[in-house]
């Protein structure tokens, strides 16, 4: 069966005053339906512009999608224009989006309710009342209490949880077949959080929707997702089902990641191990592995090469020279 | 008794800090935020309390009484034996050499027209530690050393550093006067989680090397968890549980305590399958209108007709065990 997303060698660049930022170099990855992925690395990695392009949401310029294929159900999303019919049709329609920032996501002069049925009235022809009357049920769906009269708040009468369970009541509310959660609860507190996912699992599952998560907490996708792409420096470095990841992660940069933050079950009084250096410049970059510069296994690896993402085990790549599997893995970092 | 005393270095008593809230346009107060309604605590020397909570429920607030940039509504806050409240203001200033805070955001706490060596050797000019030009460049670079960045990077401006060194130098600035006593205001939560490890291990480091007390704000139950020796956690302005470390985390009491960890993901996906979840209903309700009786009753599966009668005190469950539930 042909996957709903297939994202092949997308490359995005922005052109700075300091000269061409490649913020994406070339990331291919599927999605199936149903299936929830999820997206990680730290800031400025390319994770969010990576699923932007996906929706042709980059502003050109200084962005451009230099190359590559976003197959979405059969049809090349690239090939169409960023304002033709057909990508105004997949934008909101077909594929969702939740945006961090709930309070800059929402225009602050028109009401909840329009929001949601501006898009509710675009994409399935619906009557004015009859999207006021979908608006008040996927609202009631995602808990807001009052729903029918909350519709008329406007976004800053609403607190930042409310917010960004209307944001994805917004965004599930015309039934897309891929929701794209951009780091939907890192502005949130741990409780709205969780509630927040909770909700949004419950709606995914409901609906059927395919979903991608793109956060920098490990956690939450250990929670929820099924597979994990690990991004740095504008690349997917591993990819791999969500358990076999965790238990047998293959990149030095996923390790460290995992040794970086403490855990709520370890044994307290472990030394934190941070990654040492910074994330890299993605202008002019070497053509030698990009995480080579903090990479703690540098003395094992002897190649000078740029390693290509290679698989290490059942859906399991990893973009490595090394081999680094399940046993080794805990102690080189001791 | 004497001698616990003596260890204690930071004690808050009944304190309070309402903000009014004014109306119409003789700014009549029309309420208040309770922000902080009645909290005590101690923190031993050489000890880290971690201060946990949802944003909003005052915990920063707390941290600013100490640092008196706020006036405290009431309550007394004994510092190494004196009550810092009273203190006159010309009394200040030789206080707050001893207490210091380390902010959250290191891109807008430093002066971007400053350079690093200037932010950093401001506090030791005006409170003139060095006698001369030398001695006071000298102080500056071995701040610079003790956070780990090199002292050649003095002259340069915020801008040039990453986020992470900037929080350095937020910490180096904070150090410059021998304090005893810091405020972390949620030193780790602006900051990528492979930076975050670096400046967790050196504020750790800095603690044993210089004897240092911290009162930890942050919202992060994992990283409290790694850091701190007691944690408090704060609801709607009070302090609903408050023990050691291993307490909290392994028999937490208090319904709010088991719903903030079970909140928190464990990035292992086996795990977590097996987790159970408290998941919370609604919002934190507001402080100018808090509900009546335990502040956490609406949201709590275990509240009882009770619950809504009375706040309920602090009480010791087990040694050094405090809750304010009275369900348990």
């Amino acid at each position: 069966m042909a996957p709903l997303l297939e994202v092949k060698d997308l490359r995005v660049t922005f052109d700075t005053m300091n000269g061409l930022v490649k913020a994406v170099d070339g990331v291919s990855f599927t999605i199936d339906k149903g299936e929830i992925v999820g997206l990680v690395g730290e800031s400025g990695c390319g994770k969010s512009v990576s699923q932007m392009a996906i929706t042709q949401l980059i502003a050109t310029p200084p962005g451009k999608i230099v190359s590559g294929e976003v197959i979405f159900e059969g049809r090349d999303l690239l090939k169409y224009h960023p304002e033709s019919n057909m990508m105004r049709d997949v934008r909101g329609g077909q594929i969702g989006m939740i945006f961090q920032e709930p309070m800059t996501s929402f225009n602050p002069v028109f009401t909840i309710g329009e929001q949601i049925m501006e898009s509710l009235r675009l994409h399935l022809k619906l009557s004015r009342s009859a999207a006021r009357k979908r608006a008040i049920e996927v609202l009631e769906e995602v808990g807001i209490p009052d729903a029918s009269v909350r519709i008329n708040n406007y976004p800053h009468q609403f607190s930042g949880g409310m917010r960004q369970r209307a944001m994805i009541a917004m965004a599930l509310s015309c039934s897309p077949k891929l929701v794209i959660a951009d780091e939907p609860t890192t502005a949130l507190d741990v409780t709205t959080q969780a509630q927040v996912l909770d909700i949004m699992m419950k709606m995914v599952e409901h609906y059927h929707n395919a979903l991608i998560i793109v956060t920098h907490n490990l956690g939450i996708i250990a929670r929820h997702a099924q597979r994990i792409n690990v991004m740095y420096a504008g690349r997917i470095v591993e990819s791999g089902p969500s358990e076999e990841v965790f238990l047998n992660p293959g990149h030095p940069y996923t390790i460290a990641l995992m040794k970086s933050v403490p855990r709520l079950d370890e044994k307290r009084g472990r030394h934190l191990i941070p990654i040492s250096g910074i994330p890299p410049n993605l202008i002019n970059m070497p053509p030698i592995c990009s995480f080579k510069p903090r990479c703690p296994m540098v003395d094992a690896c002897q190649s000078l090469s740029d390693p290509e993402l290679r698989p290490v085990g059942k859906n399991h790549s990893v973009r490595c020279h090394l081999n680094i599997s399940g046993q080794n893995s805990g102690t080189i970092f001791e | 008794m004497e001698q616990s005393s003596n260890n204690t270095i930071l004690e808050v008593k009944n304190l309070k800090k309402y903000f009014p809230i004014t109306k119409g346009f003789l700014r009549r107060t029309a309420g208040h935020v309770k922000a902080v309604d009645n909290i005590s605590l101690k923190i031993k020397k050489g000890e880290t309390l971690g201060l946990v909570g949802e944003s909003g429920c005052g915990k920063t607030t707390v941290g600013r009484c100490i640092l008196r940039v706020y006036d405290p509504t009431d309550g007394e806050i004994r510092f190494q034996g004196q009550d810092i409240v009273k203190l006159p203001y010309n009394k200040n200033r030789a206080l707050r050499r001893k207490i210091q805070l380390i902010f959250q955001d290191p891109y807008g706490s430093l002066d971007p027209r400053q350079s690093a060596g200037s932010i950093v050797g401001e506090a030791i000019k005006i409170h003139k530690i060095c006698d001369n030009k030398q001695t006071h460049k000298k102080r500056v670079e071995e701040l610079f050393t003790l956070v780990g960045l090199d002292p050649e990077m003095a002259s340069r401006f915020p801008h040039e550093f990453s986020g992470g060194q900037r929080q350095r130098i937020g910490i180096a600035r904070a150090l410059s006067c021998d304090p005893v006593f810091i405020v972390c205001d949620e030193p780790f939560s602006a900051l990528d989680v492979s930076i975050q490890a670096q400046i967790i291990n050196l504020l750790q480091d800095l603690q044993q090397k210089l004897g240092l007390t911290y009162l930890m704000i942050a919202h992060d139950l994992s990283v409290v968890r790694h850091i701190s020796d007691n944690v408090a956690i704060m609801y709607l302005g009070h302090i609903v549980e408050i023990a050691d470390w291993r307490e909290i985390y392994e028999r937490p009491l208090m319904p709010y305590t088991q719903a903030l960890l079970s909140a928190v993901p464990i990035p292992d996906p086996i795990v977590e399958k097996k987790r159970e979840r408290i998941i919370l209903e609604g919002d934190v309700p507001s402080p100018i209108n808090p509900p009546s009786g335990c502040p956490f009753h609406p949201r709590c599966w275990k509240a009882a007709p009770d619950c809504s009668k009375e706040i309920p005190e602090l009480r010791e469950i087990s040694p050094n065990h405090l809750v304010a539930c009275i369900r348990v």
